[in-house]
């Protein structure tokens, strides 16, 4: 049973609130609770620990919040549900286990969403993501008619199938705060207790970030060093991954810098977003570009299966 | 006999492949039964949003036992041939009779085969089915390698008799079949086991599980109906989405609200597709105004507050929803008041419509130059079918398209509204992009009927320039729904349009935007030698393709764009082969639907051999005439009359290799009957010609039909191979003059019967 301390048993009362229960649920079901990757991606599931963790054959279990960046959905904190920045909860648990839909019917209950009063239903919503050459079958799930997460089983990650099959969970934590504290706009959000001695709403957090990023992302960002960045990107990946795997500097041993050659692949991803946003990539171009992320994700894969995490022999 | 009853228990099975799974379970399963020898009563199906189950009444709890008896070979046949036998048939050589034959002694096999019992028979079909099963999308999940729409957690499987019900031995990758089953997730989760159909049926009531789609889809119909007019106002009916909906419950429990009072001002159809799309809301209207005012949902359990929280919830999202809505509803709004449909049509050209094609903008561009030229034809005042054109696509740039693309054209409608344009423009946004399927109405207003013909015929001239024909099934384009489209909205309007002619000026349209490009040339040695008029050919050689093009001009001193004056391309032809193979296509679509109008072919080959083909509206009008015709006394009359003496006409001509074409002279007629037809075939040209101007069909047929008594009694009284060369050339001749007659309608010699 997930520990739940006396205060618990409560509504939860601001945004940390549901963030800190669900690391304690998860955290209880047996996952590693760990820490944001410190890089920019799009989603939570660009986190090598599911990207690359989802591969091979070795079990997992892991369960983290991901701030994430949608350069494009920008609105200067002035839409109440749109941010360029925003968080995402993520679990991955392979391979999935037979009660994943009850483990993750308890996360709900642990955030004070009582599923006796609402309506909680599974409607069809399948994955894809071309950029990591991964796709899963799965649902968006609903409560009352909102959209409060994603419910995945991954079938295949930088052009792999999975073996055995990791599930995946994604809650939307702004949104899904918003509904569970009755709040109608992001930025009026408690983001600490509001009996705190200095209480915090999201948009005293977050507002004047929102403001300079959107600017930055539509009007700021240099496209020039932009594109250059992401052609050294893309090549720095591949340079990587074509290094002889025998490790001089670590007695000959075998190490292939995958995670480094991802984290390339992930800035050419965050790259390209910018970019996106910048309105400087026409229609056909974006296929391109999307292909040619996905070559580096596909590379990084290949390689990751063939070390001791990604189940490879050691 | 032995009922089955099978549950396969699933998580969430999306609701759209529901009903095509229990088509595909029943299917699959009776066909596999029937094949091991079984035999039954009746079969159902059944899905719920987590269960997919069959229930088979009066099954035969046995297969029959059958014995076949199988001739082999000769006694002292090659042993490779014995061998043979053996092998096929499965049994030793100690096996096989030896029978007396007529030949001598052959080898006999009597193959036995034990009839099996039912339950056996059921099990290995039923791995069978679920390890094949024709989902659309399926899965693996956990260690497993099995598949399925998405994680498979028991298989139920009973077969019961008056003795008393028993599991079927079974197991599909560690999961075992038994007699249990669940309820609903969340209101009666507990396992419920169960000894038959009925009672199977009648434990998940009580587990708050309604098995039967139908049912539930009728009790939300119901619920809401009654809902909706104790309020006063009126359910719109959506059978899709009822249906969509009745696969995401297994406990409809329906809830009624009412719209925020601010969002009432938005177009009904923008409130009903947000709540459809993003919610799965039936919209209610009320009666008096017309106006979209509330809405029905329906939830998957009851509760203690009778749905109080999820109603809120609900209307909360909602209220987001619309919000959004009202928003892209007064930008756009904005954006035309201020600017006009120009305005908000303005990023077209960054949008692009296909890499080879354009953008948007450039397509515009060519509709607008076709409108304008077709707009006389269907009685439209070519500028205003311009204008129309022009600003049709402008609402693909809209907020609220951009958001619901299932509104484009409608949208369109209300910003040229708001625009100030005149209604016929208004109407064409929407209606151009009409008709969409075979059932859907086709405009009569003729700028509509203007713009969209120019919309149909630049898609079809443009992909097939590029060479991106539908292949088979695939047709991603729409192109035959383009080319049906086409024909319903010329046929329908009475429009007499020469596709040729059409086409060609589409193409030049579409030719010179890929000139302003400098996308035409490629310089080529081979083709620099080409004298005169450049002309357009098509390469397929790889190496020639230029920026995905395959039609190039070619011609002496052509090798840029600037070479090519606007009066050369006024003049400029499609490759030959793009005409004829277009129109070809056109045919046959049009061939498939007369078909189902229940036209039989030879009589449309008949038509298409006619010249003019390519007015569709005359094809069609000359098609229908001749079907009908035929089927009367009169059409009977034209038909042996005109194979009479085109059969011998033609046998004549083959034998002395000549064509009898000079006119008949009266003056030589021998008998009463000769002049008679002569007299009868004047008689008919003078009919014939009028109601052919007319087109009139029917009456010109009428007139032919008259010929057949005149024909009759001349075959009767007059010998055609007479002995006087002059008398039988000139007889001959006569004939000839009947076959032209009969074939200004049509060529009945394609005709059969």
């Amino acid at each position: 049973m997930p520990r739940t301390p006396e205060n618990r048993s409560q509504k939860p009362q601001c945004f940390q609130d549901i963030l800190l229960r669900l690391q304690d649920y998860w955290g209880a079901q047996g996952c590693a609770v760990l820490q944001p990757y410190d890089m920019e991606v799009g989603a939570g599931t660009f986190h090598p620990a599911t990207t690359l963790r989802a591969l091979g054959t070795r079990p997992w279990a892991a369960a983290y919040v991901q701030p994430s960046r949608r350069p494009t959905d920008g609105r200067y904190g002035e839409n109440p549900n749109r941010l360029q920045h925003y968080y995402q909860y993520q679990v991955i648990i392979k391979p999935s286990p037979p009660d994943l839909q009850e483990l993750y019917l308890g996360s709900l209950r642990a955030i004070g969403i009582d599923d006796s009063l609402h309506d909680i239903r599974f409607v069809e919503d399948d994955w894809e993501s071309p950029t990591l050459g991964a796709w899963g079958l799965g649902w968006e799930v609903w409560c009352d008619g909102m959209e409060v997460s994603q419910f995945t089983y991954f079938q295949q990650v930088g052009g792999h199938d999975c073996h055995p099959v990791s599930g995946e969970l994604t809650y939307g934590l702004e949104r899904l705060a918003m509904y569970v504290l009755g709040v109608s706009h992001v930025m009026e959000m408690p983001f600490n207790a509001p009996d705190a001695r200095i209480p915090l709403s999201y948009g005293d957090v977050f507002r004047q970030t929102e403001q300079e990023y959107s600017r930055h992302n539509f009007d700021g960002a240099d496209t020039e060093k932009l594109f250059e960045d992401f052609r050294k990107a893309e090549a720095e990946c591949a340079r990587l991954l074509a290094m002889d795997p025998e490790d001089a500097g670590f007695g000959g041993r075998r190490n292939i810098m995958v995670h480094p050659a991802y984290d390339q692949c992930i800035k050419a991803s965050h790259i390209f977003n910018l970019l996106d946003a910048r309105g400087v990539i026409s229609v056909t171009e974006r296929q391109a570009y999307i292909g040619r992320v996905r070559a580096l994700a596909k590379l990084c894969a290949d390689a990751f299966v063939q070390t001791e995490a990604g189940g490879a022999a050691a | 006999m032995a009922d089955l009853l099978i549950e396969l228990f699933s998580e969430e099975i999306p609701a759209r492949m529901q009903a095509g799974a229990c088509d595909a379970f029943k299917r699959l399963m009776t066909d596999g039964l029937v094949e091991a020898g079984l035999i039954y009563a009746e079969v159902q199906a059944f899905a719920t949003p987590r269960r997919l189950a069959l229930a088979v009444q009066g099954l035969t709890e046995h297969s029959p036992t059958t014995r076949e008896e199988r001739r082999g070979p000769k006694v002292g046949a090659p042993e490779k041939a014995v061998e043979g036998f053996l092998r096929s048939t499965g049994l030793a050589l100690e096996d096989l009779e030896i029978r007396d034959d007529k030949k001598g002694q052959v080898y006999m096999a009597v193959i036995t085969r034990e009839g099996r019992p039912a339950a056996q028979i059921v099990a290995e079909v039923l791995e069978h089915v679920i390890r094949h099963f024709p989902w659309p999308k399926s899965m693996r999940w956990g260690e497993g390698s099995l598949r399925w729409v998405r994680p498979l957690h028991g298989i139920l499987c009973i077969l019961s008799t008056e003795a008393g019900a028993e599991v079927v031995p079974l197991e599909v990758d560690g999961i075992v079949a038994g007699d249990v089953t669940r309820g609903h997730l969340f209101m009666a989760p507990e396992p419920v086991s169960v000894v038959s159909f009925e009672d199977y049926q009648a434990k998940l009531k009580r587990a708050k599980v309604i098995l039967d789609p139908a049912e539930r889809a009728e009790h939300i119909w119901n619920e809401a109906r009654q809902m909706a007019f104790a309020a006063g106002l009126e359910l719109v009916e959506d059978k899709g989405l009822l249906a969509e909906v009745a696969g995401l419950v297994e406990w409809p429990v329906v809830l009624m609200g009412r719209i925020d009072e601010g969002f009432l001002g938005l177009p009904p159809e923008v409130l009903q597709t947000s709540m459809k799309e993003h919610q799965k809301f039936f919209s209610l209207r009320d009666s008096k105004q017309g106006q979209i005012v509330g809405f029905v949902t329906v939830a998957n359990r009851e509760t203690v507050d009778h749905g109080a929280t999820i109603l809120a919830g609900n209307q909360k999202v909602l209220t987001a929803r619309l919000l959004d809505a009202k928003f892209f509803w007064e930008n756009d709004l904005r954006t035309v008041q201020e600017g006009g449909l120009e305005a908000m049509g303005a990023g077209l050209a960054n949008v692009t419509f296909h890499n080879k094609l354009g953008s948007q903008a450039d397509r515009v561009e060519r509709i607008a130059a076709l409108a304008r030229e077709i707009a006389p034809l269907v009685g439209a005042d070519p500028a205003l079918a311009e204008q129309a054109a022009r600003v049709v696509k402008a609402d693909l740039r809209s907020e609220m398209v951009g958001e619901f693309p299932e509104l484009q054209g409608l949208m369109g409608s209300y910003y040229a509204r708001a625009a100030g344009l005149p209604e016929e423009v208004a109407r064409a946004c929407v209606e151009h992009y009409q008709p969409l399927g075979p059932s859907d109405s086709v405009p009569s207003a003729p700028v509509s009927v203007a713009v969209a013909l120019a919309d149909k015929i630049d898609t079809l001239t443009g992909f097939w320039a590029i060479d991106e024909k539908p292949t088979g099934s695939k047709d991603p384009y729409a192109l035959r729904r383009a080319v049906l489209g086409e024909a319903r909205l010329t046929v329908s309007n009475d429009v007499g349009l020469h596709l040729e002619r059409v086409l060609e000026t589409s193409f030049r349209s579409l030719f010179s935007q890929w000139k302003k490009k400098d996308r035409l040339f490629k310089f080529n040695p081979l083709w620099k030698k080409e004298k005169g008029q450049p002309q357009v050919i098509r390469s397929t050689d790889p190496d020639t393709d230029l920026e995905g093009n395959n039609l190039f001009l070619v011609g002496e001193n052509f090798t840029k764009s600037s070479d090519l004056s606007d009066s050369w391309m006024t003049r400029l032809k499609p490759p030959s082969d793009f005409l004829s193979d277009l129109l070809t296509f056109f045919h046959d679509r049009l061939k498939v639907h007369l078909r189902d109008q229940g036209i039989r072919h030879d009589v449309i080959d008949a038509c298409l051999a006619m010249p003019g083909n390519d007015d569709l509206t005359l094809l069609v009008k000359r098609a229908e005439a001749l079907s009908a015709f035929l089927k009367t006394a009169d059409g009977e009359n034209l038909l042996q009359g005109f194979k009479r003496a085109n059969n011998i006409l033609t046998q004549a001509e083959a034998k002395d290799g000549v064509e009898y074409c000079f006119g008949p002279d009266p003056k030589l007629a021998e008998t009463p009957e000769e002049t008679a037809l002569f007299t009868a075939l004047d008689r008919a040209e003078a009919a014939i010609a009028p109601a052919m101007k007319a087109e009139d069909f029917a009456q010109a047929m009428a007139a032919m039909a008259a010929l057949r008594a005149p024909i009759d009694a001349f075959f009767e009284a007059v010998q055609i191979n007479a002995e006087n060369q002059i008398i039988r050339r000139n007889r001959l001749n006569l004939l000839h003059r009947i076959r032209a007659t009969c074939l200004q309608v049509a060529d009945l010699t394609r005709v059969e019967g």
